[in-house]
């Protein structure tokens, strides 16, 4: 019932022209299970297989779609919220329990074949292996759709986390560094986004100007932005929004990182719907139409990228996916860029032009006025830094914003298109919503 | 503690062995008159591995930014912190560039924009690594 991924899905070149199912896939409903801060590895009902049992029943349900009609699965199976791998110190393997949670597919890893089993899929036809994150997952769905491969795709995102020091194990406690670690590691750079980015992030302020510390105005607005976001992290927990003098007091981690500039990691899952514009003309939900998705994995030219590459990469993402849309920086409404660590998202804001930021612009602009009710709604959803680390709430957000559902969230601006994403500088995928297909 | 020790494998163990001698060599597309580092199967111009050779280089470069390391992760670095992580561009290419603790300069009093030279450190017995020191 499982097929691998075989089929030639991604628009990750340039010059790929307006994408040829432009406004005939649509988003028709998501769910969210509860955001733990960690999973206690007894309670298997809070575990990540009920989790995910949880966010698809509710995203099924949004739509009024039912088990047997569910023809595409589309489940991201890898460690931790995708290949940046699983090193916390009390990973697998574990005491296991009576099926479906005999092994570690269920309780910190899910994929297709998992759900199909213990779910009942039984019109299942598309359900590939080895998928990407739900960067990439979004966009492989919505092809898969406009190409007939299915008609109706789950799209499922698990991110787990567990107790212990997050990655601190597993090769972070070696001696030796292998591989491509053999770089990097002796250094004292163990790998990741936080490392590859504060290094183009220092030289944007000595090119620019400003301060590390000025990302404040940002990172707060992301707290207030999640605790208007009933189902994140932050809101569930009353995790208040921080204040300037917080952040500036917090420690550092990577200096000038700060523990506010990362997000927390959390044990979640999110699913969402996927089927075409005509199909979702007879369901429940108000549909999303996806109007481009566009992918990048840009190879680093030496050891760490700088900002001349940084800048780069995020224009070619920004042309890339203005021209499959058809449409240009002026036409997008709402922007959910990723901000899993604070420090890339301005290369984003800037790389795509919204509300006309340019190079250099985008720490006066955090300063002025972005809060939802305001003139610039930057990043509504509060993304990650305001509702933990399930790198979905800029897709929710953007659907709820396009229905007129985001509550208390909801921008007082135009809402008829929106780009979100879950990428770094170098690798992920955009997505384009539109409340009309047109 | 002592820095990780890196594994060489085929295609870095000429860097490695020619860094345990002392000497910096990159790979050097002849064709495209291109260095690049860390090694790769081919080159990043050309796509070809017909024209990789390697090339001992000026080991001369430039501070182009740095951060400090509060908080890693790296179990054998913790009681090193913090400890300095410096970008370093080489003066020959400077979009080849190279990670340094910038030995001899303390936490945070980091010179940006001045100019370094290779020096080699003893990871382990006869094994070297290279780092760059701040020329006075
Ligand atoms: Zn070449």
């Amino acid at each position: 019932m499982t097929s691998s991924n075989n089929f030639q899905w991604r628009r990750d070149r340039d010059g790929l022209g307006v994408w040829e199912h432009r406004g005939k896939v649509a988003v028709v409903g998501y769910g969210h299970s509860p955001v733990d801060r960690r999973w206690d590895e007894t309670k298997l009902d809070e575990s990540l297989g009920a989790y995910t049992i949880m966010a698809c029943e509710k995203a099924m349900e949004q739509a009024g779609v039912t088990i047997d009609q569910v023809d595409g699965i589309v489940c991201c199976d890898s460690h931790i919220a995708g290949g940046s791998g699983g090193t916390a110190s009390q990973w697998a393997p574990r005491p296991y329990f009576d099926p479906p949670y005999d092994s570690e597919y269920g309780l910190t890893l899910i994929n297709a074949q998992w759900l199909i089993n213990t779910m009942g899929f039984n019109n299942v036809k598309f359900a590939p292996t080895g998928v990407p994150t739900i960067g990439e997952m979004v966009g492989m769905a919505s092809q898969a759709v406009g190409d007939g491969v299915c008609s109706t795709c789950l799209v499922i995102y698990p991110t787990g986390n567990l107790e212990g020091r997050y990655r601190r194990g597993g090769e972070n406690a070696e001696d030796y560094a292998r591989g491509a670690r053999q770089w990097t590691v002796p250094w004292g750079n163990h790998g990741g986004n936080d490392f590859i980015n504060i290094f183009p992030h220092r030289q944007y302020l000595q090119k620019y100007g400003g301060e590390h510390d000025d990302l404040f105005h940002f990172v707060t607005n992301q707290h207030k932005n999640g605790m208007l976001t009933p189902w994140g992290y932050n809101a569930t927990h009353n995790v208040q929004p921080i204040s300037e003098e917080d952040y500036r007091g917090s420690r550092h981690i990577l200096r000038p990182l700060r523990i506010w500039d990362c997000d927390r990691p959390v044990n979640a899952s999110a699913a969402y719907l996927f089927t075409t514009a005509e199909r979702a003309q007879d369901l429940k939900s108000q549909p999303v139409y996806v109007l481009n998705h566009s992918q990048h994995n840009f190879r680093f030219r030496t050891t760490q990228p700088d900002l001349d590459e940084v800048e780069m990469w995020t224009d070619q993402q920004a042309a890339r996916m203005y021209e499959g849309a058809g449409l240009g920086p002026a036409d997008v409404d709402i922007f959910n860029p990723y901000d899993g660590y604070s420090i890339m998202t301005q290369f984003f804001l800037e790389g795509f032009q919204w509300h006309g930021v340019k190079r250099g612009e985008a720490l006066p602009f955090y300063a002025g006025d972005i809060s939802v009710k305001g003139p610039h709604p930057f990043s509504s959803s509060g993304g990650n830094l305001g509702n933990g680390r399930t790198r979905t709430a800029m897709y929710t957000d953007s659907i709820e914003q396009l229905r007129g559902t985001a509550g208390d969230r909801q921008v007082t601006v135009r809402a008829e298109t929106a780009l979100c994403a879950f990428t770094t500088p170098s690798s992920g995928g955009w997505l384009m919503l539109g409340k009309y297909p047109s | 503690m002592p820095k990780v020790i890196p594994v060489p494998d085929e295609l870095s163990q000429p860097f490695w062995q020619a860094v345990s001698e002392q000497r910096l060599v990159l790979q050097n597309c002849t064709a495209c008159n291109k260095l690049q580092y860390p090694p790769q199967a081919a080159c990043q111009v050309c796509g070809s591995a017909d024209y990789l050779e390697w090339k001992e280089v000026e080991g001369k470069g430039h501070i182009a930014t740095y951060i400090v390391i509060e908080d890693g992760r790296l179990n054998r670095r913790m009681l090193d912190q913090p400890y300095n992580l410096a970008l370093v561009t080489l003066d020959l290419d400077p979009t080849v560039n190279f990670y340094s603790n910038l030995p001899g300069v303390p936490a945070y009093e980091v010179p940006v924009g001045a100019a370094v030279e290779v020096t080699f450190e003893e990871v382990a017995p006869g094994q070297l690594i290279h780092e760059w020191r701040v020329v006075e």
